[in-house]
C-alpha cells in the first residue's frame, strides 16, 4: 500500500504540471527543490530524533559547492553539482563527527554555532562569495547537453526528478534495517545501544545522508534559480526546515513535502490579502500546533489513513 | 468588485455577523480572480498599466520600504492625475518581498505569471535585486530597480534589469574622493560593514582616494550582526585626519552615538554616508558631536536655500516637511536620500512606454530599447533630485551627488559634484545581449 | 591606541555585553530549566520590553529619568503579563511538549513582530538615557620621571554603561536570593527537580509554570529597558539576545543559574577581548567556534549535571 502511495504522490506531481497555471508551476518547482531540504532534515530530526539548528550550513555547502566552481573555475554544471554534493557530504561528516559528541540542547547549540561560523565565513570571504549580495549564475552556465534549465518546463522536471530521488531514497532507507535502527535510536537510545547497535555510527550516517540531501537542495536551488547568496546560510534558513517538517509531520515520508508546500502557500496567499501577512502566518502556526499536534500528515494518519508511512 | 459586495450585503442584511464575513470573502475572491479575467476580457486600450512593486514591508529593509511605498504611491497619483500613460491609468501592484532574495524572486514570478504586470519595479536591497534579476531575465519582464548597488552596471545582471532612477555606489563613492582629499584631509580611516555594500565602499573609495593623493590609514570592517561598536574604535589610528563611516541596519544610531562617546571633544574630521543615519533624526540625543561633520546625501533631506520648484513639488506630493520628516509626524524621518529614485524611475517608465508606444507585454522589448535610447534627463518635476545622464549600454544612470555639513542639527549643502565627477569606464554593454 | 588601554576598553565593553546577556539569559534559564521548553519567542519579549519603554518614555515626556524609571516598572510588568497569557492560552494546552512548543513559539514570534511593526513601525527609535555623562578614563605611563597619569585618546565610557553593569549585578543577585530564600523560589526549585513529585506534594505546578514563564519574559524586558538607551528599540532586535541567551544557558549548564551567569560573563568578555587580537569578523567567527568547542568537550555545559 505504501508503494502505491509513493507512486500516486509522484504521479500527481507530474500531472500537476499540466493542470495548474504557469505561476503554480514555478511555485511547485521551488517547493519540490526546498522539499528535498525538508526531506533531508526529516531523516535526522523526524526519524533519528536529533534536532539540529544548523542545517543551513549543509544547504549552503551544497549551494556554494556548486556555485563557486561555476563562477570562478568555469566548471561544467554536472561536475559542479557533484562538487556541491561532495562539499555538503564532507561538511556534514566533519560537523557530525564533532557535534554528535553532544545530544539534546547541546547538539542544537553546537550545530547552530557551526552554521553561524559558516555564515560569517561567507561574509568574511566576500571577495569570492560576494557575501550577502551573492552572485548570479548566468543562464549560459545553466545548460546541460543543450537543455536550458532556466526554462520552466525543464526546471520543473529537473526539480521533480531530484525530489523523487530524495523521496524514494528516504522511503526505502527507513524500511531497511538501518532505518529501523534510526527509529529505535529516536525511541530509546540506550535501549538501541544495549541491543548491540553501533549508535554513534548510525547517527553519523544519518547526519551524512541528511546533510548531503540538504546540500543537494541548495545546489539545485542555485542551479535552477540562478542565484547563490549568504542569506541562505543564515539562522533563519536553519529554522525553516524544522518548521516545514513539524508543520507537515515529523517522521512521515510525505510530511516534508506537505509542510513545505503549506508554508509556501500560507505566505503567498496571506500576503495577497493583507500587508500583515506575518500575523496570519504566525496565528496559523500556533493554531496548527494546538489542533494538529503531529503535523498535517500526522493528522491525516490519525484521522484518515492509519497506514501512512 | 464593489457591485459584488453590495449584492451580498443586501441578501444577508438581517444577519449582521454573517453579512460581514460574506462581504469580506466575496471581496477577497473578487480581487483575487478579477485581475486575471480582466487582462484578457478587456481591450488593452483602457485597461490599466500594471506595475509590480516589490516592497520591503517586513525584514531588515522595512524602514526604507515604507517610504519607497509612499513615494511610489505619490508618483503614480501624479501620473494618473495628468492622464496616465498612453491614456491608460497606472496601477501599482505591491507585494512584500520580506527583504529576502528567495521571496523576491518568487514575488517577481507572481507579477509576471499571476498578476499580469507589465513591468516590475522598486527594489532597494542589493541581495534582493541580485536574487530576483535572473528570474526577470527568464520571464522577460522589464525590472526597474532603485537600489544604488553597482550590480547593474557591473554587468552581472541581464538586459531586462535597469537602474535609470538612482546612481550607483561606485559613482557616488568615487565622486567623494576629490572633495575629501582637497578639503578635509589626506589620511583616512574607513569604518564600514563587512559585507558586499561595505566592500564596495572600501574598494572604490580607496582606489579613488589614492588617485587623489590621499592615503588609507586603516580599514575597519564591522561584522553585520554587531550591535555594539566601541570595542572596534581603538583600531582607528590616532594620526587619522578624517574618519569615513558608512553603516546600515537597525544599529546605525548606536554606531554613530558610540563614535561620539569614543572621541569626546577630540574627534578627527568626519565624513559619512547618510545611510549611517537614514530615517534617523539628526537631532537625536547623543548625536550633538556630529556638528561640523560632512555627509553624502543622494538628495538633501533638509530644504536648502537654493531649493528648486521641482523639489518643492516633489516634497509636497510625497508628504515630507522641510526637515525631511513626515508632514503628519515630525518623528517619522524619511529616507530622503534614496526614495526620490522611485519617483524618477516611475516617470522614466512612463516616458519609455510613451516613446515606444507600449500597448502590452508584447512590447516589452520595445520598452527596454526606448529606455536604453534615453540619455540626458534634465532637472524637472519628473527628475526633482537633479539632472542626470543615463547610460543605455550599462543600464545605469549618473547624476549629481550632494555633500552636506551638519550645522545646528540640520544638514546644510556644502558641495554639489558635477555629473562628470561620477563617471567611470563602462564595464558591460547590455545592448549586445539578445532579448 | 596602545595595546593595554585598548584591551581595557574592550574588556569594559565585554562587561556591558555580559551584563545585558546575563539578564535575558537568566530569564531564559528559568524557563528552560524549570519548564524544559525552548521559548523561541524569548527575544521578542525582549523587543517588546524595549518598544514599551520607548512608548512610555515618549508619552510621559518631561525629564529623561522620569520616563526611564516609569518604563523600568511598566515594561516588565506588561511583558510579563503578556507572556503569562501566552502560557495559559498556548503552552499549557500543548502540555509543554518540547517540539510543539518550539513551533508554537515560532508562531508567536511572527505575531509579536508583525504587531510591533504595525504599531511601532520599522524605524529604530532611541530612548534617552536617564543621565548623560562621558567618563574619560585615565591611564598610567612609566617614564624616566616615574609614573605619569595620562588620558589616552578615545579611552572613555559613559556613566550610564557603568550603571547598567551595576544594575544587572543587583538584579541577578536578587533573583538568586529570591530563588533560595522565598517560598515561591522553593516551589520553583522543587518543580525543576521533579515536577510530578512536586505536584504530589501539593505544589500547583501549572501555576508555577505560568509565573515562571511570565517572570522569564519580564526579566528579558527588564534587560531591554536597561539596554535601550544604549541601543535603540527596533522590531527585529530580538534575534541576537535570543541566540546569545540560548547559548549562555546551554554553556552554563541546563538549569544552573550560577552557570548561566558565569557563562554570560565568559561569552560577553571573550567577545570583547577576542576583538582586540583579530579583525572583527574573524573575531566573531572564532568566538562562535569557541562556544561550539566548549560544548563538544563539555556536552553538559560548565555546571551541568549528567542527568539532564
Amino acid at each position: 500500500m505504501t508503494k502505491s502511495l509513493h507512486i500516486s504522490v509522484l504521479t500527481s506531481l507530474v500531472l500537476l504540471f499540466f493542470v495548474v497555471s504557469d505561476y503554480h508551476d514555478g511555485n511547485l518547482a521551488r517547493i519540490m527543490v526546498l522539499a528535498i531540504y525538508a526531506v533531508g532534515y526529516n531523516l535526522l530530526f523526524g526519524y533519528t530524533g536529533l534536532l539540529s539548528l544548523g542545517h543551513a550550513l549543509f544547504f549552503a555547502a551544497g549551494m556554494y559547492g556548486l556555485a563557486l566552481p561555476i563562477q570562478h573555475l568555469g566548471v561544467s554544471p554536472i561536475e559542479a553539482f557533484a562538487m556541491g554534493l561532495a562539499s555538503a557530504a564532507t561538511v556534514s561528516l566533519v560537523i557530525g563527527f564533532l557535534a554528535l559528541r553532544t545530544t539534546g540542547a547541546a547538539f542544537m547549540i553546537v550545530t547552530l554555532m557551526f552554521a553561524q561560523a559558516g555564515f560569517l565565513a561567507l561574509l568574511y570571504f566576500g571577495q569570492w562569495t560576494r557575501g550577502d549580495e551573492g552572485f548570479v549564475i548566468q543562464q549560459a552556465d545553466r545548460i546541460i547537453a543543450g537543455i536550458d534549465f532556466s526554462q520552466s518546463t525543464e526546471r520543473y522536471f529537473a526539480a521533480f526528478v531530484l525530489f523523487a530521488v530524495a523521496y524514494l531514497l528516504i522511503a526505502w532507507l527507513i524500511s531497511t534495517p538501518f532505518g529501523k535502527c534510526l527509529i529505535a535510536i529516536r525511541e530509546n537510545e540506550e535501549r538501541a545501544q544495549m541491543l548491540g547497535y553501533d549508535v554513534h555510527r548510525h547517527k553519523l550516517l544519518a547526519m551524512l545522508v541528511s546533510g548531503t540531501l540538504s546540500g543537494a537542495s541548495g545546489a539545485a536551488y542555485a542551479f535552477l534559480f540562478g542565484y547563490a547568496g549568504a542569506t541562505f546560510a543564515s539562522v533563519q534558513y536553519s529554522i525553516l526546515p524544522l518548521l516545514w517538517v513539524l508543520l507537515g509531520g515529523a517522521g512521515t515520508t510525505i510530511g516534508p513535502l506537505i509542510g513545505t508546500a503549506f508554508a509556501f502557500y500560507l505566505i503567498d496567499i496571506s500576503s495577497h490579502f493583507t500587508t500583515a501577512h506575518l500575523l496570519v502566518v504566525g496565528l496559523a502556526i500556533v493554531l496548527l500546533t494546538l489542533f494538529a499536534p503531529q503535523g498535517l500528515a500526522g493528522e491525516i494518519r490519525n484521522r484518515l489513513i492509519s497506514w501512512l508511512p | 468588485m464593489s457591485k459584488t459586495i453590495n449584492l451580498h450585503h443586501q441578501s444577508w442584511s438581517r444577519r449582521k455577523a454573517i453579512k460581514t464575513i460574506a462581504g469580506a470573502s466575496a471581496a477577497v475572491t473578487a480581487s483575487a480572480t478579477i485581475p486575471d479575467v480582466m487582462g484578457y476580457a478587456q481591450s488593452q486600450s483602457s485597461a490599466p498599466i500594471r506595475i509590480g512593486f516589490q516592497v520591503h514591508r517586513t525584514g531588515i529593509g522595512a524602514a526604507y520600504g515604507r517610504w519607497y511605498d509612499r513615494t511610489s504611491q505619490a508618483a503614480v497619483k501624479r501620473i494618473n492625475d495628468s492622464g496616465g500613460i498612453n491614456g491608460r491609468p497606472v496601477e501599482l501592484v505591491a507585494e512584500d518581498d520580506g527583504t529576502d532574495p528567495k521571496r523576491g524572486a518568487e514575488v517577481l514570478e507572481k507579477f509576471a505569471t499571476q498578476k499580469n504586470c507589465d513591468v516590475a519595479f522598486g527594489t532597494l536591497f542589493s541581495h534582493v535585486v541580485i536574487g530576483s534579476a535572473p528570474r526577470a531575465g527568464e520571464l522577460k519582464l522589464p525590472y526597474f530597480v532603485v537600489s544604488e548597488g553597482h550590480h547593474v552596471a557591473s554587468g552581472i545582471l541581464n538586459r531586462y534589469t535597469l537602474q535609470p532612477g538612482i546612481t550607483d555606489v561606485k559613482s557616488q563613492v568615487e565622486a567623494m574622493a576629490p572633495f575629501i582629499a582637497e578639503n578635509l584631509g589626506k589620511k583616512v580611516a574607513m569604518v564600514f560593514p563587512d559585507f558586499a555594500f561595505g566592500h564596495d565602499h572600501r574598494d572604490y573609495f580607496s582606489a579613488a582616494f589614492e588617485k587623489n593623493g590621499g592615503k588609507i590609514n586603516a580599514l575597519i570592517a564591522i561584522p553585520p550582526t554587531e550591535t555594539s561598536f566601541t570595542k572596534y574604535f581603538p583600531k582607528i589610528p590616532q594620526d587619522t585626519e578624517i574618519l569615513y563611516h558608512v553603516m546600515v541596519g537597525p544599529a546605525v544610531l548606536t554606531f554613530v552615538k558610540e563614535l561620539g562617546e569614543f572621541f569626546g571633544s577630540r574627534r578627527p574630521e568626519m565624513f559619512g554616508f547618510i545611510d549611517s543615519l537614514e530615517a534617523v533624526d539628526i537631532a537625536s540625543p547623543g548625536l550633538e558631536f556630529l556638528d561640523g561633520t560632512y555627509m553624502w546625501e543622494g538628495n538633501p533631506r533638509y530644504v536648502q536655500s537654493n531649493q528648486s520648484s521641482h523639489d518643492k513639488l516633489y516634497r509636497q506630493a510625497v508628504g515630507v516637511d522641510s526637515n525631511g520628516a513626515s508632514i503628519s509626524d515630525s518623528k517619522d524621518v524619511s529616507t530622503y536620500a534614496h526614495m526620490f529614485g522611485c519617483w524618477e524611475t516611475l516617470n522614466i517608465i512612463k516616458a519609455g512606454m510613451e516613446d515606444s508606444g507600449y500597448r502590452g507585454p508584447e512590447d516589452r522589448a520595445k520598452l527596454i530599447e526606448a529606455v536604453e535610447a534615453m540619455s540626458a534627463m534634465p532637472l524637472s518635476d519628473d527628475h526633482p533630485q537633479g539632472s542626470k545622464i543615463f547610460n543605455g549600454k550599462t543600464h545605469q544612470t549618473f547624476g549629481h551627488q550632494y555633500i552636506t555639513r551638519v550645522s545646528e542639527g540640520k544638514l546644510v549643502l556644502a558641495h554639489t559634484t558635477s555629473i562628470e565627477d561620477t563617471f567611470y569606464p563602462d564595464e558591460v554593454d547590455y545592448t549586445t545581449q539578445s532579448f | 591606541m596602545d595595546f593595554a588601554p585598548h584591551l581595557f576598553l574592550a574588556t569594559l565593553e565585554g562587561a556591558i555585553t555580559a551584563a545585558v546577556i546575563s539578564l535575558t539569559a537568566v530569564g531564559l534559564s528559568l524557563v528552560f530549566g524549570i519548564m524544559r521548553v525552548v521559548n523561541v519567542a524569548h527575544g521578542e519579549f525582549f523587543m517588546l520590553g524595549a518598544v514599551v519603554a520607548w512608548w512610555v518614555a515618549s508619552t510621559l515626556g518631561g525629564h529623561a529619568a522620569l520616563g526611564f524609571l516609569a518604563a523600568l516598572i511598566i515594561a516588565p510588568l506588561f511583558v510579563g503579563l503578556m507572556a503569562a497569557l501566552a502560557d495559559r492560552l498556548v503552552l499549557e494546552r500543548l502540555n509543554y511538549d518540547l517540539e510543539r512548543t518550539i513551533v508554537a513559539t515560532i508562531g508567536l514570534l511572527y505575531v509579536i513582530q508583525q504587531v510591533a511593526l504595525m504599531t511601532f513601525g520599522p524605524d529604530a527609535r532611541p530612548v534617552e538615557a536617564p543621565f548623560d555623562l562621558r567618563i574619560a578614563i585615565p591611564w598610567f605611563e612609566f617614564s624616566d620621571t616615574g609614573v605619569n597619569l595620562i588620558w589616552p585618546w578615545g579611552l572613555a565610557t559613559t556613566g550610564y554603561k557603568l550603571a547598567v553593569i551595576a544594575a544587572a549585578a543587583i538584579i541577578v543577585t536578587s533573583i538568586i536570593v529570591f530563588l533560595k530564600r522565598s517560598r515561591f523560589g522553593l516551589m520553583m526549585r522543587a518543580t525543576q527537580m521533579d515536577s510530578e513529585m512536586a505536584s504530589a506534594f501539593g505544589i500547583p505546578v501549572r501555576r508555577v509554570y505560568c509565573v515562571v514563564f511570565g517572570l522569564g519574559a519580564a526579566l528579558a524586558a527588564l534587560g531591554a529597558v536597561l539596554i535601550v538607551p544604549i541601543q535603540q528599540a527596533h522590531y527585529l532586535m530580538g534575534g541576537d539576545p535570543l541566540l546569545l541567551s540560548f547559548i549562555v544557558v546551554i554553556i552554563g549548564g541546563l538549569g544552573s543559574l550560577p552557570g548561566t551567569i558565569l557563562a554570560a560573563v565568559l561569552i560577553g568578555m571573550s567577545d570583547g577581548i577576542i576583538s582586540v587580537f583579530f579583525s572583527p569578523t574573524l573575531a566573531k567567527i572564532l568566538a562562535t567556534l569557541l562556544v561550539a568547542l566548549v560544548l563538544i568537550f563539555r556536552p553538559h555545559g560548565l555546571f551541568g549535571h549528567h542527568t539532564s
